[in-house]
């Protein structure tokens, strides 16, 4: 039985009393403590440098080439916070609901209700760091209105908000570093975790740089590493996300929970080509002035200019009259899934619907539409070469958030003790579906407000253990584990590239586990990952050495996700409902819209690795509903 | 199109490294520059050979990781656009690319296209941040601040630290991405304070770490992805000079 280990007591009390009673470290011992935080978003920077400042030694991790590129970099419209700054009526209370039902009701009520009690610290800590949020002539912070909302409450810095957050972190990140009390890994892999007798105590990491393989000992161990959205191979993560932490934890004995549920962000660029590397996003934010639209006619191939009003379709604003433009990701997404499935697709490959900004230019005139979003404009036109203050953006749903990942308790560890996973790295607070500015709120507040909070408490446990030191036999063994995948990736003298694997098994997904799903669709793509995975042990091609190797790196990604992939199926095959990002076809209203089950339903599905041979074991942690009614999710 | 590409290579920063030739058929105008490398390291993999190694992340010009010198010019041909944002319309049917990495004492090569930007790091940690400890910062409209003032200050602190600047300027001079971050910081209330020390640390650093001076020729400017004014290094040595001065 997994224990969340929520606080009892009222909602609004759960995380004061958590606060009130966790067990603190003297600040004279804990310099005796260290800790590893593997990864350096805005969770990963944010744990370092908060645990840090009160004392701890930190060794921190990130496979770039600085702290400062990990994609929370590249998030974009904002991050939500309950100020109330618009006097419009938002309250804690409503941000949580908000999310619970952004969420489609699979999220632990205890976590979403922090997230709000703690995101208006956030915006304080940020504005304290020097992060220029936008502002009003009175210099007062200003914000904005966002998907599956009817507040304003995000903040933003243009369309640049995650680079700006990010620097924040960064910068309090290396400032610990001039005090000595963390100490910086750049191109460094985690490959394995080390576990003493139960516990997290260690990594093994390969420097990317040499290709040395390193064993890091500490008393607990942070995982930050973010999203795999990049399973899809096409999506809007960065070229390096993986999922080989997580992974490599999760066969060490953590849970992975409700990994079937990836978000598809609705305004993406579409794919253009065999060639293509990535899908760039462009800011939700659009939304709030763009309207979509495709051609009611079937393969209409004229332009989108001379498609009269009449002949158009505004297919959200037609089945989502209450919110429009603005209806949740999820729903968006699969409302332009199923326009350009039934033909009326746009753009050279015909899978791309149109957002389209003449009424709004019309109506406002061209300077405040450049006001708002020229960034975005230039951004599009560089990568397309279309002006789209002249002819409509041609937008598609990509792969993008990953709500899935490790499970963890109310305190963010993982079933493994020491091992914590913040972040998007877990599958907390977000559900099955995450609104839009949610996202670097829950890193931020993961790293700056709670961690800091919940290691100590489980660290005062460690003082007086016995110190592991890397001498330990199970640092042998993992570095041993280690070195001989590596070894039988060089040693494999197939035909085949890392990309040729990762693009199949993207392309399956996507296919069979992306969207939409269907029970025969998934059971098809077990299938073919298991003899995908065959092929992958015999036809893999590798070429160079062990010393700095970009080929290396990937194949060791591409074999995680091969398996992640699989259990993503498994996943979604036994859910039996459709919910979120999770739609299985079997499971709709008349009107395509998507019929959850909470009868049976209403759990976290958390996994446990049985083995390479077995399918995976499900633990279910009940979801518990006492401050909110479960509803149908209507936007109408 | 077909291209054909004239590439660095270099196995380590203290060996030699050499210009080496190749051929690539099939690049569309759609690609981007890193596409087109990917094509070419997958032809490379079918011949067994070890690929072309270069550094990338986001794709879409925001991370900064990317980066190499292109025909010449950091990014390319485009202004205020990186390796990663550039498209191969940008190119013809038959075109010669010179592709070369960031070239610096202060950027030694790793292999190949990639290079080491760790100083840029150890600016920033000699000082460029605002000393505020997590957790219990006040009400963040207790200190209000312009309109005008944010939109400078965010003007500088959209630097990526892609390192264009240094590999385009004769002196190797890091003053732009050193600007940029003082001019950022020392706009803000919030980071008035230390604004003495934290010029005198950087400009300390940027010295230490090897990166020339900046002789005014304003080419850092032009590649800057991000656009970044030069009048953040005016900034920049006002704040030094006034630090100077209050220091005595």
């Amino acid at each position: 039985m997994i224990d969340s280990k929520i606080p009892d007591g009222p909602l609004a009390d759960k995380w004061n009393t958590y606060k009130a009673k966790a067990k603190l470290v003297n600040p004279a011992n804990r310099k005796k403590l260290t800790v590893i935080v593997v990864g350096t978003g805005l969770a990963g920077s944010s744990c370092a440098a908060s645990l840090a400042e009160q004392g701890y030694n930190i060794q921190s991790f990130c496979f770039q080439d600085s702290p400062r590129r990990a994609h929370s970099v590249a998030a974009q419209g904002g991050v939500n916070a309950v100020k109330n700054y618009k006097n419009d009526g938002d309250s804690v209370f409503r941000m949580f609901y908000d999310t619970i039902k952004g969420g489609d009701f699979r999220s632990r009520e205890a976590n979403v209700y922090r997230l709000a009690e703690c995101s208006a610290s956030l915006i304080d800590q940020s504005v304290a760091q020097g992060v220029p949020f936008a502002r009003e002539y009175g210099g007062y912070l200003n914000n904005r209105s966002f998907g599956g909302v009817q507040v304003s409450r995000t903040f933003y810095a243009r369309g640049q908000t995650g680079q700006q957050l990010l620097l924040g972190a960064y910068q309090s990140l290396l400032r610990q570093v001039n005090t000595g009390k963390v100490t910086m890994h750049t191109r460094h892999e985690m490959l394995e975790l080390v576990l003493v007798d139960g516990k997290a105590k260690g990594i093994i990491a390969r420097n990317l740089e040499t290709g040395a393989i390193e064993r890091h000992a500490a008393d607990a161990v942070v995982l930050a590493t973010g999203g795999y959205g990049k399973v899809y191979y096409l999506s809007t993560l960065a070229m390096g996300c993986n999922s080989s932490a997580l992974w490599r934890a999760h066969k060490k004995g953590a849970y992975m929970a409700g990994v079937s549920w990836i978000q598809f962000h609705p305004t993406c660029l579409p794919q253009h080509g065999a060639n293509q590397s990535k899908l760039t996003l462009m800011s939700e934010s659009l939304r709030n002035d763009g309207r979509i639209w495709v051609p009611k006619k079937v393969g209409d191939d004229r332009l989108p200019n001379s498609i009269p009003e009449e002949e158009r379709d505004y297919y959200l604003e037609r089945r989502y009259p209450a919110f429009g433009n603005l209806a949740p990701r999820d729903i968006s997404s699969r409302a332009a899934k199923e326009r350009i499935d039934s033909g009326h697709g746009a753009g050279p490959m015909k899978n791309a619907v149109y957002l389209d900004f003449s009424d709004a230019i019309a109506a406002q005139g061209k300077k405040t539409i450049e006001a708002k979003y020229s960034n975005l404009f230039a951004m599009y036109e560089k990568i397309n070469g279309i002006d789209a203050y002249k002819e409509p953006m041609l937008i598609s749903p990509a792969a993008h958030f990953t709500m899935g990942g490790l499970w963890v308790d109310y305190e963010l560890m993982t079933t493994i003790p020491g091992l914590f996973a913040l972040g998007e790295a877990n599958f907390a607070d977000h559900g099955a579906n995450r609104l839009g500015a949610n996202s670097l709120l829950q890193a931020c507040v993961d790293g700056y407000f709670i961690a800091p909070y919940t290691i100590p408490n489980y660290l005062s446990g460690e003082l007086n253990t016995t110190k592991v030191t890397t001498e330990h036999p199970a640092f042998a063994e993992a570095e041993n584990s280690v070195r001989e995948q590596l070894n039988r990736f060089l040693q494999s003298k197939g035909t085949l590239s890392t990309d040729y694997f990762h693009k199949t098994i993207g392309r399956l997904l996507y296919e069979k586990c992306g969207l939409s799903r269907s029970k025969q669709n998934l059971e098809e793509a077990i299938v073919a990952i298991k003899s995908l995975k065959a092929s992958f042990e015999k036809d893999l091609l590798i070429t160079g050495d062990d010393t700095l190797n970009s080929e290396l790196e990937k194949a060791g990604r591409v074999a995680d996700y091969i398996e992640l992939a699989e259990l993503m199926c498994y996943d979604a095959l036994q859910r039996e409902e459709s919910c979120g990002a999770h739609f299985r076809e079997e499971y709709q209203s008349n009107e395509g819209e998507a019929v959850r089950n909470d009868t049976d339903y209403c759990y976290v599905s958390a996994w446990e690795w049985k083995g390479i041979a077995n399918p995976p074991e499900l633990h279910k942690e009940p979801l518990v509903f006492e401050n909110v009614e479960l509803a149908v999710r209507s936007y109408k | 199109m077909k291209l054909y590409l004239k590439i660095w290579r270099q196995l380590n920063a203290t060996s030699k490294g050499e210009m080496v030739d190749y051929e690539i058929d099939g690049v569309t105008e759609h690609m981007s520059f890193l596409e087109m490398l990917d094509l070419l390291n997958e032809s490379l993999i079918q011949l067994k050979e070890r690929v072309i190694e270069f550094d990338h992340d986001c794709r879409e010009g925001i991370c900064g990781q990317c980066g190499v010198m292109i025909n010449g010019r950091a990014h390319g041909p485009l202004k205020h656009t990186t390796t990663c944002q550039l498209h191969m319309r940008s190119f013809k049917d038959g075109d010669t690319i010179y592709i070369e990495p960031f070239r610096a004492t202060a950027f030694p090569v790793v292999r190949d296209l990639k290079i080491n930007r760790t100083s840029f790091d150890s600016i920033i940690v000699a000082g460029g941040y605002i000393g505020a400890s997590t957790g219990q910062a006040p009400e963040a409209n207790s200190i209000p601040i312009s309109y005008e003032t944010v939109e400078a200050s965010f003007d500088a602190a959209a630097c990526i630290g892609c390192g264009a600047c240094v590999a385009t300027c004769k002196n190797s001079s890091a003053a732009l991405f050193v600007g940029a971050k003082i001019t950022h910081l020392a706009l803000l209330p919030q980071g008035k304070i230390e604004a003495s020390k934290r010029v005198l640390t950087m400009v300390d650093q940027m010295d230490t770490e090897g990166f020339g001076a900046c002789s005014n020729t304003e080419a850092c400017e032009v590649e800057c992805p991000q656009g970044i004014s030069v009048l953040s290094i005016a900034k920049m040595n006002y704040e030094y000079n006034k630090a100077l001065i209050m220091k005595k």
